[in-house]
């Protein structure tokens, strides 16, 4: 069922909109060049964002800091049961996108995309926000200072996703 | 943030690398990992414009209008104190949309709308530091992450070599959607421990 939904879900969502745009008698091709042309620009835009989180990973990757840190976050990751990889990649998903989208290319290019820690990581990213990050820009916006619920409830949701990615990974393969 | 996370990285990584004796390592490292986002920003560049593109003509059939407008029994559920003709409604709708979509740029901008509508329109005389419940509801669900089709996670797969990059799709969603229910279970039940206080 899973396998099904993931093979099923962009042909879907692809074949649906497009015929979404023929039916609305849309000019479907220049609208899609319109918003291709965007999505270039977007991913031309992070470049430098990706090359200075990048390099700063590779950095604490090859001096062997990222591994004493997994050597002592070992301890709480056992207490937590999530594997010692993941705990720094799970910290730095709450502050900024881009630095932990870096530590999880260094957990590609180190385990694989396909292993548990690769998955799992792939799986948390895509089902968690950057939750401090958020809480600023918006609350930010409209001078809010009193943020009552917002931030347990933001992280107790984020703790779910987090302990759903890593249960369903390492329960179904 | 962004400028303390990113200067203590690589200073922790060059102070590391002195204490460690491996400078030598370090250095290839910097180079190769900066060569490294160029590829990948490369490749990256024809799934995310396809998926954009593929948005776009979504976009403007109308698709986000037409979604958020479907959207109205779950906004009455999740917002009760927001009547059916609340300005508020609309931009929060198109945001939990777009967010879906995983058109970020068409939801951020909707999002802001969203809050300070909900800000202007509070009732007269209380304090307007204080976050309201709608507020605290769209932020906590905005934040449980709403993205049916993480596009770029598959691009990053694709890129590091995975042997079937889509195959997370299915887990995403679910753990999305676990997430999302907390977020909501979460919401109600501090509205409803509100109202109780109140009475």
């Amino acid at each position: 069922m899973i396998q099904w939904i993931s093979r099923m879900l962009v042909p879907l969502i692809v074949s649906y909109i497009v015929g979404f745009g023929l039916l609305s008698r849309r000019p479907v091709f220049d609208d899609f060049l319109a918003g291709a042309k965007d999505g270039m620009q977007t991913v031309i835009g992070i470049l430098p964002t990706l090359i200075g989180l990048m390099t700063a990973v590779g950095v604490l990757r090859a001096s062997g800091f990222l591994d004493t840190l997994s050597g002592w976050l070992a301890v709480p990751a056992a207490w937590l049961h999530l594997p010692a990889p993941l705990i720094p990649l799970t910290l730095i998903r709450l502050i900024s996108n881009s630095a932990a989208t870096g530590l999880m290319l260094d957990i590609f290019s180190r385990y694989g995309p396909d292993s548990l820690l690769g998955m799992s990581a792939s799986v948390m990213m895509s089902s968690t926000e950057t939750v401090f990050y958020c809480i600023s820009i918006y609350f930010g916006s409209v001078h809010i200072t009193k943020t009552r619920y917002v931030l347990p409830g933001a992280l107790l949701a984020t703790a779910a996703g987090i302990a759903a990615s890593i249960y369903f990974v390492f329960f179904t393969n | 943030m962004l400028n303390y996370l990113w200067g203590i990285m690589i200073l922790t990584g060059m102070l590391w690398g002195v204490a460690n004796n491996n400078l030598e390592v370090v250095t290839q490292s910097l180079l190769e990992s900066a060569g490294e986002a160029v590829t990948l920003s490369l490749t990256m560049i024809g799934i995310m414009s396809f998926w954009n593109g593929i948005l776009e003509v979504g976009n403007r059939a109308g698709l986000i209008a037409w979604l958020a407008g479907k959207l109205n029994p779950v906004l009455s559920f999740l917002f009760p104190e927001l009547e059916r003709d609340h300005p508020a409604r609309l931009p929060i709708a198109v945001n939990i949309v777009a967010n879906m979509l995983g058109l970020g740029m068409a939801a951020t901008p909707a999002g802001l709308e969203a809050m300070k509508l909900l800000q202007q329109e509070r009732p007269p005389g209380c304090d307007l530091h204080r976050a309201t419940d709608p507020m605290c509801t769209f932020l906590i669900i905005n934040i449980s992450s709403l993205q049916l089709v993480p596009v770029s996670m598959i691009a990053y797969r694709n890129q590091y070599g995975s042997a079937d990059p889509a195959a997370i799709l299915g887990l995403a969603l679910l753990a999305t959607s676990c997430s999302t229910l907390v977020a909501v279970i979460f919401c109600k039940l501090m509205g409803a421990r509100r109202r109780a206080a109140k009475r």
